[in-house]
This record gives structure tokens, C-alpha cells and sequence, in this order.
């Protein structure tokens, strides 16, 4: 591990373009290509490169496995809560419109969370499962 | 011009799938899977459908390799000679891979601007979109706002696959169910093997 200083140096610089990217990807969603779900799996991969140079154990110091998990619900949680919000302003599930007395803006607001809540599940959906694979050891059957 | 791109891709996804098929070596099946995704993350852009090219190529060429990884450093790199030359699942792909064919002959025809998809709800969002949602991209409208419940569903489904895999592969200390004296009993709880990582100070 200790000789890779290429792929050590390497990674540590390009590890917060690739967080900054996945936020822009997140918020430029409403112009360009992507969203939450784009952003998610890019703001992953980021951890997934850094679980892959300096190993699992340092990754999960830096991101337990519990805040994982908790992302990985709460982002749902965010998503299904935009819909009892607008229940109970009055809309519809889901109907953004009653979100800002301007129906436009409160479309805005409503896509804005929602796709925080996809974010937020998918990354921590992604790095869930690849923490479950790369946990796994070899085991002689 | 774009009927050489297309012409090109398709080859080339053709020869990946082909060789991928052929490999014994399953970490060289791998790396080509992930170039399988790229080339169709290539295929979706020239089809115009940036989103879903996006999608393909952070999921497709890029998790889904280092997960395939993961399992190889379990499973070993090398693929078994099959004991008995697969002549019967041979068989049902091919005749499951023609009928799927065959139903295609019904569907309309690629990009035909007569077809159905282009005269249901598509018109709606392409022309109230920019009044009733005021957001640029349409996929953005569609997926977040029209389709909210969709995504959702979405959502949960990914929640659901995490849930699965946790419980599957999740190594909480496990109850050892052994007979004694003629009864199931549960003996002990296996303990967890000790982390042999290589985090020298965590």
C-alpha cells in the first residue's frame, strides 16, 4: 500500500472534484442532465475510490457504517415527508403548487427536496452495499 | 455521419458482448463489462437521452465494476471449465431470445413520429412544462413533478435492494444451531473474524 504514492496522490486530489461535481450534477439537475440519482451514485463513488486506495477500515472511520444506514432511510423519509407537507397545506400528495403562493416557485421548492431525497438514499444505498461487499472475506468451503 | 457512429458503437458492443462470452478470465470479463456500459452510455447519447447515459455510465462502468471486483476477490479470477457442454439452457436462451424478437415485429417502428408514446401525455409536458413546472430540463419535470409517485417508488425500491442486501450479507454474530441429545438447541454465538485490514491506526 505504502509504495502507491501515484495512486495515493492521485486520488486525495481528485476526491473533492469529485464531491464538488456530484453537487453540481445534483443542482444544475433542472437545466442540464442529471439529478439525485446521478449525483447519489457520483458522490459514492467518491468514498469508493478512497475505500479503494487507503482501505475500508480508514473509509469507515471517516463514514460509519450507521450514518450509512440512517441515509439511507432518511432520504426516503425526506421524499414520502415533501408529499404529507403538501397534505397538509392542503394539496394533493405530491402537489407542489400549495408550496409557495407563487405555484411556480413552489413546483421549485417541491422538485428541490425531492431530489435531495433521492440523493440521499441512493448514496447511502450505494455505499451500503459496496460496504457489505468489500466486508465480505474469503472464506475456504 | 452519426449512422458511421451508430454503426461503430453497435460493432463494438457486438465484439465486447462476444468476447465477454468467450473469456475465461473473469477479471478481463469484468473490465469489459464496464466498457460494454461505456459504449452504451455512448449509444443513449447519440439517441439523445443524456439522462439515462449519465445514469448508465456512473452505475453501469462505474459501480457495478468495483462491486464485480469485490466479489472476485472472493470468489477467485479464474472461471471453471463447465463439466457438461450446456446444450439444453443453449436451447431455451435461444428460443426465449427469438420470441422476444418475434414480439418486437408487432411494436412500432424506432423513432416513427406516428407512434402512440409520442401522442399520449409526451405533447402535454413538452408544451405546459415550461408554464405549469418552470423548470428547463422536461426530464427533470417528468421524473420529479409529473411522475412524482414513480420516483418515489423508485426510491424505496433502492431503499428495499439495500435492506436485502444488508440481510443477506451483513455479518452480525449468528446463533449456531447444533443437535443435542436428539433436540435442535442453540449452542453459541459465533464470534466475528477479527478485521485483518489494512488501516495501521484505525
Amino acid at each position: 500500500m505504502d509504495d502507491r504514492v501515484i495512486l495515493r496522490v492521485g486520488a486525495k486530489i481528485l476526491i473533492p472534484f469529485i464531491l464538488l461535481f456530484a453537487l453540481y450534477v445534483q443542482f444544475h439537475g433542472d437545466y442540464g442532465p442529471g439529478g439525485g440519482f446521478q449525483a447519489g451514485v457520483i458522490f459514492a463513488a467518491a468514498f469508493v475510490l478512497y475505500a479503494l486506495v487507503y482501505g475500508l477500515g480508514n473509509v469507515k472511520r471517516a463514514l460509519p457504517p450507521q450514518a450509512v444506514y440512517v441515509c439511507a432511510a432518511l432520504g426516503v423519509l425526506i421524499y414520502a415527508g415533501v408529499g404529507f407537507v403538501t397534505l397538509a397545506l392542503g394539496g394533493d400528495f405530491l402537489a407542489y403548487n400549495v408550496l409557495n403562493h407563487n405555484p411556480e416557485h413552489g413546483q421549485e421548492y417541491g422538485i428541490l427536496f425531492v431530489e435531495l431525497g433521492v440523493l440521499v438514499t441512493v448514496f447511502g444505498s450505494m455505499v451500503a452495499i459496496f460496504y457489505a461487499f468489500a466486508g465480505r472475506r474469503k472464506v475456504d468451503v | 455521419m452519426i449512422e458511421f457512429v451508430d454503426v461503430t458503437l453497435l460493432v463494438l458492443l457486438g465484439v465486447t458482448s462476444l468476447v465477454i462470452i468467450r473469456e475465461q478470465n473473469l477479471f478481463a470479463a469484468v473490465m469489459l463489462a464496464g466498457i460494454y456500459s461505456l459504449l452504451s452510455a455512448g449509444l443513449f447519447v447519440v439517441m439523445d437521452a443524456v439522462d439515462v447515459a449519465f445514469t448508465e455510465a456512473a452505475v453501469g462502468a462505474g459501480i457495478s465494476t468495483v462491486l464485480m471486483l469485490g466479489t472476485l476477490a472472493l470468489v477467485g479470477h479464474q472461471e471453471h471449465k463447465p463439466k457438461r457442454r450446456p446444450i439444453l439452457p443453449l436451447f431455451v436462451v435461444a428460443v426465449t431470445g427469438g420470441v422476444l424478437v418475434y414480439g418486437t415485429l408487432d411494436m412500432p417502428s424506432f423513432g416513427d413520429p406516428a407512434n402512440p408514446i409520442h401522442h399520449h401525455v409526451a405533447p402535454h409536458y413538452l408544451e405546459e412544462s415550461p408554464h405549469e413546472i418552470g423548470v428547463p430540463n422536461v426530464v427533470t419535470s417528468v421524473l420529479a413533478s409529473y411522475r412524482g409517485y414513480d420516483t418515489m417508488g423508485e426510491t424505496t425500491v433502492i431503499f428495499a435492494a439495500v435492506v436485502g442486501v444488508l440481510l443477506l450479507l451483513s455479518r452480525g454474530p449468528r446463533p449456531r444451531r447444533t443437535v443435542v441429545n436428539g433436540t435442535w438447541r442453540t449452542v453459541a454465538y459465533e464470534e466475528d473474524p477479527p478485521e485483518v485490514e489494512e488501516d495501521r491506526d484505525g
